[in-house]
């Protein structure tokens, strides 16, 4: 086994381990903090891809915003952070079938893909991928309408908090 | 390679050979070599840490007419030795119905947030450890990882006074880093690249202090804010909340947070000078010596690699004293005053930096007068910042003045 894939089977366990933390565990906060867990373990696995932007971005968002917003919410709340109800619902064997089943199809689909066993091309590493990834946000040909849209509906929302935030005179 | 040009990626590819001589393959050799690179790096933070202890302390005491430490060795430099022998022997107190597991990891996090940050600081021109095409965006991510501490710290301790002190933080953290964001767009304007090395790099010629004074004000306010220092300490406000969210920690956990914030303060006193002051930069010096107009002066590059080093040590420690300066010569602020300001001023400041040298940047991108175009500009945006204040106070007077002057006339008849 090469480093890398050890370090790849190492992401890839803490985020299984995290994930199911996250909808086990009673107390509320610990499922955030084992969400965040999880949400590095994806950065991880960007940062083994050469995705550096992507491993970042996913650190800055979903930790760095999402999961502190989550948390702050759950603190703010929630008196009593600890699930004494029954953790599982009475058709909770249909739900393991479907996810099951479902896993079952993905894995299938994968697997008969043609070329999985191909390993991708390594990037030259002259070459600029954010510089590019930059480029494709702004480029007519490519993403600048999704872009565009993203902007607007983040504006939207800014407006609407402010709207909702200031206070009637 | 010679050891001579390139000492440290000489000793790398040493040991790289050695490792492979001893019958290891190149990939495992290779990721030995890495390990290593990351130890050495992480023990000298470490140990400068330390040291930034004595440097804290001996600051404030002079800030505040005292001595400072001065009995252990020679100037007191044993001192924080001494210390750290007296938290690591101290009474480990977990406290009644405390998160056992959340409050004990809080610390680590602390100062892994921190020394996460020593991966992209580019310490000469030959050593950086990691040379991330996103650095800038790092420094945000590890910035949010570091609030995270404080808020496992403040929630896992079962106080509430630690608890607001998390809360504060995270107000603190949310608004300060837009404006800390926004500065640090200007750099990868006017440079063309997040890399660190690479902002580093543009800067032979001109500091980019020069070419963006304001942004280099801003962000270092916003370092100040997110470092959680004095005038922005209201998460360890102790005439309010006794010591904020590490009211609880005792011994050698207390001093893991104690130590990240001291290296987190010199760490940013680093990032300011790599995106402001040129990094390890020395005026005339190039990678083979001094160039006086045509006249060199020719160096070795390990002399060269050594002067980068000190230069850039030495200027992170100017922004870190600097850091030190506000925090012991100002009050703290309140918390509607803190968020006001950041709102209110900051934020749109930065954000008008930021269109201004986009377009200046664009403008003037082949002239002759470049440089002088930018500084200008940023002298203009700062006159029209004043004039505006200026203006917003003197209607605040007159609007106390009418409000207080009927009281006035009864008083007087």
């Amino acid at each position: 086994m090469t480093p890398e894939q050890i370090i790849f089977i190492f992401c890839a366990a803490l985020i299984l381990a995290s994930a199911l933390m996250v909808v086990t565990t009673r107390k509320l906060l610990h499922a955030a903090l084992w969400l965040v867990a999880a949400l590095f373990g994806v950065a991880m696995v960007y940062a083994i891809l050469d995705a550096g932007f992507m491993a970042v971005v996913q650190v800055v968002v979903y930790i760095g915003a999402i999961a502190i917003l989550f948390i702050f919410a759950v603190m703010l709340t929630r008196k009593e952070m600890r699930d004494r109800g029954p953790q599982l619902r009475p058709g909770w064997w249909l739900a393991a079938l479907l996810g099951l089943l479902v896993f079952a199809g993905l894995t299938f689909l994968l697997i008969t893909q043609p070329g999985i066993n191909r390993t991708a091309a390594a990037i030259p590493s002259d070459v600029d991928t954010i510089g590019r990834l930059g480029m494709a946000l702004v480029s007519p040909n490519a993403f600048v309408l999704p872009f565009e849209v993203a902007s607007i509906l983040l504006l939207a929302a800014l407006v609407g908090a402010v709207y909702v935030a200031v206070s009637k005179k | 390679m010679m050891f001579w040009s390139d000492p440290i990626n000489f000793i790398g590819a040493w040991l790289h050979s050695v490792f492979s001589g001893w019958g290891m393959s190149a990939g495992p050799a290779g990721t030995l070599v890495a390990f290593l690179g990351i130890l050495i790096l992480i023990v000298f933070a470490l140990v400068l840490d330390i040291m930034l202890v004595w440097v804290e302390r001996k600051v404030v005491a002079r800030f505040q007419d005292r001595l400072g430490p001065n009995r252990i060795g020679p100037f007191g430099l044993i001192q924080p030795f001494a210390d750290i022998i007296k938290l690591i022997i101290k009474e480990d107190i977990t406290p009644e119905g405390a998160d056992k597991v959340v409050y004990n990891i809080a610390p680590v996090l602390a100062a892994t947030a921190v020394i996460l940050l020593w991966a992209i600081l580019p310490i000469a021109g030959t050593i950086t450890a990691v040379d991330l095409n996103v650095a800038l965006l790092f420094l945000v991510a590890a910035g949010s990882l570091g609030t995270l501490a404080i808020i496992m710290a403040g929630w896992a301790s079962n106080n509430k006074y630690a608890l607001l002190g998390a809360f504060r933080m995270v107000a603190n953290m949310v608004s300060y880093e837009v404006p800390m964001v926004v500065t640090l767009l200007i750099p990868a304007i006017i440079t063309g690249t997040m890399s660190v090395k690479g902002i580093t790099e543009f800067q032979s010629g001109v500091w980019l202090v020069v070419l963006s004074p304001l942004a280099a004000v801003i962000f270092t306010i916003s370092a100040i804010a997110e470092l959680g220092r004095a005038p922005f300490d209201l998460v360890e406000a102790e005439s309010e909340l006794t010591a904020g969210f590490n009211v609880e920690y005792s011994g050698m956990k207390f001093g893991w947070f104690y130590a990240s914030e001291l290296l987190h303060s010199y760490t940013f006193g680093g990032f300011i000078s790599v995106l402001f002051f040129g990094g390890w930069q020395v005026p005339f010096l190039m990678a083979d010596g001094f160039h006086f107009g045509s006249a060199l002066v020719a160096l070795p590059g390990i002399v060269v690699t050594l002067l980068q080093a000190v230069s850039f040590l030495v200027k992170a420690m100017i922004g870190y004293w600097v850091i030190m300066w506000v925090k012991y010569s100002m009050p703290r602020v309140r918390i509607d005053h803190m968020l006001a300001f950041n709102w209110k001023f900051l934020t749109p400041l930065s954000l008008a930096v930021l269109i201004v040298t986009a377009l200046m940047d664009k403008l003037l991108a082949s002239t002759n007068f470049y440089v002088l175009g930018m500084f200008l500009s940023n002298v203009v945006l700062a006159w029209i910042t004043i004039e505006i204040l200026r203006g917003v106070g003197r209607r605040q007077r007159k609007a106390e003045e009418t409000a207080l002057q009927p009281a006035m006339d009864a008083a007087h008849h």
